[in-house]
């Protein structure tokens, strides 16, 4: 028998499911550790200790100062993190098999770019956070809805038309958001559209990471009960259809899906980009495109990303670096390098 | 037993029409080969048959109902597509490119295939030949095995009728005959096969009937030895050939080089 190079393609169960419990590990183990990173110590031992006492009576053997540091700030913005990274992977992932196009994801569609523009209108007109969550949504459906159907009507290739047009409508919506900077109090209003732009998960609260988790939860879950459907919407309408998949109401599920999931993780977090591009390329390679593998293999890995990327946000410099900052610092290069190898294939 | 019943089907694209009064059928065990110069309404006549344009007048009946009033899946339970090879975007593998025809069995969108549809698609491997090639990227294969996957897919879908738009289109000359081959063999156990093909030699030496279209409207329907005429390719590409019977079969041969 001729040999042949393994492709993750064809990655078998049991390698899956060792990949899945390396990446549970590692998430797990860095979900510790960053509790024991920052300024103010907490050993190890008594992080585990407070975590725990949440859930069984402990001796209380620890500061409050402690308590308070690991379960009103760092707790939320760890599970923040992990969830920010999760949904921007998830969004990205099935943006790609939407639209049938390795290029799509949450900030090239422009999902991002109107998110923040709603979001930003929602500061200036002094919106609460659900209000905040609900523009953006709003904004963000509207913007991937135009992207769609301007790159539908383009003619040549409608992968490069979609792409066209997700620059030419985020470019539209930065441009409105920096409108909307202009005018905005340079007291009160226009540092917190900024900051909030920058992307920054150091104001999470417990209260925040709750007032996510619905809409990402919305979001999340049909995507990844849908995940062998979606692998079909990477074929032709025509080859789709005659096997039996209503495609028009598939993508639509699957985009109002993703899209709620970037619009939570833009209200949550701010502009965290290239995460929803970056994470899904990187497990194609480990997991081939078979969304069954390929959605949770990504939500993981997001989390585990992200997470770090905000570890090294709040504990490389004296001042914090916002995390979108970072993400785009970390995320251009590796896509370039994924990009350029030789044994490119998506 | 009658699958598919094509009864006075018209088109018109705007203006334009497209398909004029076109009326055939097509039974198990049946290879229709569809000919026809290019734009005269082939892919438009298989678009109306799976469903996919709905406002065409006549009627086009799957074992009795108008398609139109066909849902998805029963449509897909019936009728099977097989289209020209084009390269993915994404990589899947050759087992996982094969079950996904088995989509239309699951019970709902939330549903994951399960070890019955995973047997069917290594039966659709098995029975074409290519189980060895199962854990492959469909995207890495030769274009004459990538075909021979879609035909699993098709396949493991387990309907009766095959659709297949210029199957060989892609392929080199060895992998062209190997397709129709297979084709043959597969209407010849039964399936209800509908192919379209600009070569009139492939549906002279494999179909079992070929329909001719010319400006929309059927040209000639029949067996290929009393159909497919000299007349007929004139009439249908605007050339002169000549039909010479030898040992293995009867061969088309251009009049003239162009």
């Amino acid at each position: 028998m001729q040999m042949h190079h393994q492709h993750p393609a064809a990655m078998s169960r049991r390698r899956f499911a060792a990949l899945m419990a390396g990446l549970g590990a590692a998430l797990a183990a860095l979900f510790m550790l960053s509790f024991v990173l920052g300024r103010y110590d907490v050993p190890l031992a008594q992080v585990g200790r407070i975590l725990l006492s949440r859930v069984i009576p402990l001796e209380q053997t620890w500061s409050s100062g402690m308590q308070a540091v690991v379960l009103s700030i760092r707790l939320p913005r760890i599970v923040l993190a992990m969830l920010v990274g999760a949904c921007l992977s998830l969004a990205g992932t099935a943006y790609q098999s939407v639209f049938n196009n390795p290029m799509a994801a949450p900030d090239i569609l422009g999902a991002s770019s109107g998110a923040c523009f709603g979001a930003a209108l929602a500061i200036l007109l002094g919106f609460g956070k659900g209000g905040t969550t609900a523009l953006a949504f709003a904004m963000s459906m509207a913007t991937v809805a135009l992207v769609f159907i301007i790159g539908k009507r383009t003619r040549g290739a409608r992968t490069v038309g979609i792409l066209l047009a997700g620059v030419m409508v985020s470019s539209l919506f930065s441009s409105a958001t920096s409108y909307l900077k202009l005018i905005a109090d340079p007291g009160d209003e226009l540092p917190a559209i900024t900051y909030w732009l920058m992307g920054s998960l150091a104001s999470a609260r417990g209260s925040d990471v709750r007032f996510a988790l619905i809409p990402m939860a919305l979001g999340a879950l049909p995507l990844l009960l849908m995940r062998w459907q979606i692998n079909l919407l990477t074929l032709s309408e025509e080859e789709a259809e005659s096997m039996g998949v209503n495609t028009v109401l598939l993508r639509a599920l699957v985009i109002l899906c993703a899209t709620l999931l970037t619009a939570a993780s833009v209200a949550a977090s701010g502009m965290i980009g290239w995460v929803g591009l970056v994470i899904p390329h990187l497990c194609r390679k480990l997991t081939g495109s078979d969304c069954r593998r390929l959605l949770p293999a990504s939500a993981v890995m997001g989390a585990l990303f992200l997470l770090l990327v905000d570890n090294v946000s709040r504990n490389l410099a004296a001042t914090e670096i916002p995390i979108g900052i970072l993400t785009a610092f970390v995320g251009a290069p590796f896509f370039i390098f994924l990009m350029t190898r030789k044994e490119h294939v998506w | 037993m009658v699958k598919l019943e094509c009864r006075s089907v018209s088109f018109t694209y705007g203006q334009r029409p497209i398909l004029r009064d076109v009326s055939f059928d097509l039974k198990g065990g049946e290879f229709l080969s569809v000919l026809g110069p290019n734009g005269v309404g082939k892919s438009t006549l298989f678009r109306c048959i799976l469903g996919r344009l709905k406002d065409f007048s006549g009627e086009i009946l799957s074992e009795g109902t108008d398609v139109r009033a066909l849902s998805r899946r029963e449509a897909a339970r019936r009728i099977a597509y097989i289209p020209q090879i084009h390269q993915p975007t994404f990589e899947f593998s050759v087992l996982d490119t094969v079950l996904m025809g088995t989509t239309r069995q699951l019970a709902s969108p939330f549903s994951q295939p399960k070890k019955e549809q995973t047997d069917a698609a290594l039966a659709a491997l098995e029975r074409l030949g290519i189980a060895s090639l199962k854990d492959r990227s469909f995207a890495q294969l030769s274009g004459g095995e990538q075909q021979l996957v879609l035909v699993a897919r098709a396949l493991s879908q387990r309907s009766d009728v095959l659709i297949m738009d210029e199957p060989t289109s892609a392929l080199d000359y060895g992998n062209q005959l190997r397709i129709l081959r297979l084709v043959r063999e597969l209407a010849d156990e039964g399936y209800a096969v509908l192919l379209s093909t600009h070569n009139p030699q492939h549906a002279l030496t494999y179909a079992t009937r070929i329909l001719a279209l010319s400006g929309g409207q059927v040209a000639a329907l029949g067996t290929p030895d009393e159909a497919l005429t000299p007349e007929l390719v004139k009439t249908l590409y605007g050339v002169d050939a000549v039909f010479e019977q030898t040992e293995y079969g009867r061969v088309i041969a251009p009049k003239k080089v162009f």
